[in-house]
């Protein structure tokens, strides 16, 4: 179980970024935080991940108070920040150092199965395409296998095509070991395709603005009635949250919209 | 029947296509070497066909002539390990006091503010003006003039160092608290590799003006070494041994910088750069 409670961030510059988010996370859960710029998503998942410290409230860990990175928390960025001198294989086995050499072979060597790039396993960083270069960078987040997976808009730098594989296929990884995902997204389409629970946020300072439920079975048809339902109730979420002008839940027009910011 | 045509043609044009590429693989590096070669072969040929005695500018074929006599006495590799050995001592010190003091600056921000200004101030003097100074604390003999070179040596080696690892990627080091690195572990694992292109680069600077520093240093004062050659052929009158030594320092020079990029080329294989691409 993560637990926030009250997490807020002043940073030194005087910037109130967030205030008194709390939230309780179920182990295995999907969580997508979605809101405007300046919402504090990326602040919160940054305390989430020990990466900065939380001006008040606590970020708790199955009882465990997080102030630094933890073991058994693991975070995809934006962009998969390989490490350029290291082969895709040793980007991938970074984390398991303390394993014996075969044993950190064979794990590395089934990450690299699972998200098919065993053929890449020797080719250096800069010769992968992006989607290649993040897949590499959600085996290196889940081959220590985390309790926690935070990502921070980890698909917003790729085309919408493999933006939508990408998607699918964390999935398809989260379901071998079932760890708590927390999602920042500036993307409605990707928050409903992935998320039990959608955390909408407003912004200035960022605070939880709304909690929406997607019961929704997996896998989920991005182009049935029921998902532009959802999708149009986060939309709405989101107007609300910036106190724009509020639209009919059930205007079609804004059902297109799949990119929101 | 349009395509059982078609394929044998398309063959024809792609083989001679091949050979212009492995032609010009030679051809690039040969042709900086056109410029030095006719202009060689030219003044040979001014001096052959006797319009120049070459007494001030001797003939390519006399210079090469006086460095095999060099050769022959023994002289030449007296002079080039003397030259050596100065040059090896003191890029050593300058490369290991420039590393440690850079590193420090670079890393802990405390010492960058106390030891940069006074770094950056000793600098600012052109470092030939350490020499009558030297001369007196160290004496006239090598330990002053190992002293002048692991000077010139050690400023691009601290600043090459210090900015290399100002500049490190914060998200890379972010992927390194991540995994939760201790400080040695990100030191070795990310600072390290990090900074070896910048430091690659530093030291071949730091070479070039350790080359630099030694003709400076053996011009002043000394019995051997290449830049005693050089000042016997002013005194002497022999522009062929100066010309010799300098065509011999070229060398070297060249020949040491080349070292360090083979021996580094395997540790930077990784990169993405432009120069990394193969010159092309």
């Amino acid at each position: 179980m993560l637990a926030l409670k009250d997490v807020g961030k002043t940073y030194p510059n005087g910037v109130h970024a967030l205030e008194r988010f709390s939230a309780e996370i179920s182990p295995g859960e999907i969580i997508a935080i979605i809101g405007g710029s300046g919402c504090g998503k990326s602040t919160l998942l940054r305390a989430i991940a020990g990466l900065d410290r939380a001006s008040t409230g606590s970020v708790t860990l199955d009882n465990a108070v997080i102030t630094s990175p933890h073991a058994k928390i693991g975070i995809i960025f934006q962009e998969p920040r390989l490490l350029p001198w290291l082969s895709v294989a040793d980007n991938i086995g970074f984390g398991l150092a303390d394993l014996a050499a075969d044993a950190r072979g064979e794990r590395v060597a089934s990450a690299l199965a699972r998200v098919g790039l065993t053929d890449k396993a020797s080719a250096w960083p800069r010769e992968l395409s992006g989607g290649q270069a993040q897949r590499v960078a959600i085996a290196r987040a889940l081959v220590p296998q985390p309790e926690v997976l935070l990502l921070d808009e980890p698909f917003s730098a790729l085309d919408a095509f493999t933006r939508r594989d990408l998607q699918d296929h964390l999935l398809d990884l989260w379901a071998d070991t079932r760890p708590t995902l927390i999602l920042v997204t500036h993307d409605v389409d990707e928050a409903v395709v992935l998320a039990d629970r959608v955390l909408v946020m407003r912004p200035r300072p960022g605070r939880l603005f709304e909690q929406i439920t997607i019961n929704l079975a997996r896998p989920r048809d991005r182009k049935s009635e029921l998902f532009d339902t959802f999708k149009r109730r986060v939309l709405t979420a989101l107007d609300r949250s910036l106190d724009r002008s509020v639209r009919d839940a059930t205007d079609k027009s804004s059902a297109g919209e799949a990119m929101w910011w | 029947m349009a395509m059982t045509v078609d394929l044998p043609a398309l063959e024809q044009t792609a083989a001679p296509r091949a050979a212009p590429a492995r032609w010009s693989r030679f051809a690039r590096p040969a042709l900086g070497l056109l410029v030095p070669v006719v202009c060689a072969l030219g003044w040979e040929l001014v001096v052959y066909l006797g319009y120049s005695n070459g007494r001030l500018v001797p003939p390519p074929s006399k210079v090469f002539q006086t460095i095999v006599e060099l050769a022959k006495s023994g002289e030449l590799s007296r002079h080039i390990l003397a030259t050596l050995w100065r040059v090896g001592a003191g890029f050593a010190l300058g490369v290991i006091a420039g590393t440690i003091m850079g590193a420090i600056s670079g890393y802990w921000d405390f010492a960058k503010r106390l030891l940069d200004p006074t770094v950056q101030a000793l600098r600012a003097i052109p470092s030939l003006a350490w020499v009558p100074l030297f001369v007196l604390w160290l004496g006239i003999f090598e330990t002053s003039k190992v002293a002048l070179i692991a000077v010139g040596v050690f400023f691009p080696i601290y600043l090459g160092v210090m900015g290399a690892i100002l500049s490190v990627d914060r998200k890379i080091v972010e992927v390194g608290r991540v995994f939760r690195l201790s400080g040695p572990a990100m030191i070795r694992r990310i600072l390290l590799p990090a900074v070896l292109p910048a430091y690659v680069v530093a030291l071949r600077v730091g070479l070039g003006l350790g080359w630099m520093f030694v003709v400076a240093a053996e011009l002043i004062g000394a019995s051997e070494g290449l830049g005693y050659l050089l000042l016997d052929g002013q005194q002497l009158g022999k522009p062929a041994q100066i010309l010799a030594a300098i065509v011999i320092f070229a060398i070297l020079g060249k020949l040491t910088d080349w070292l360090i990029e083979v021996a580094a080329a395997p540790l930077l294989r990784w990169q993405d750069a432009f120069g990394a691409q193969g010159g092309q």
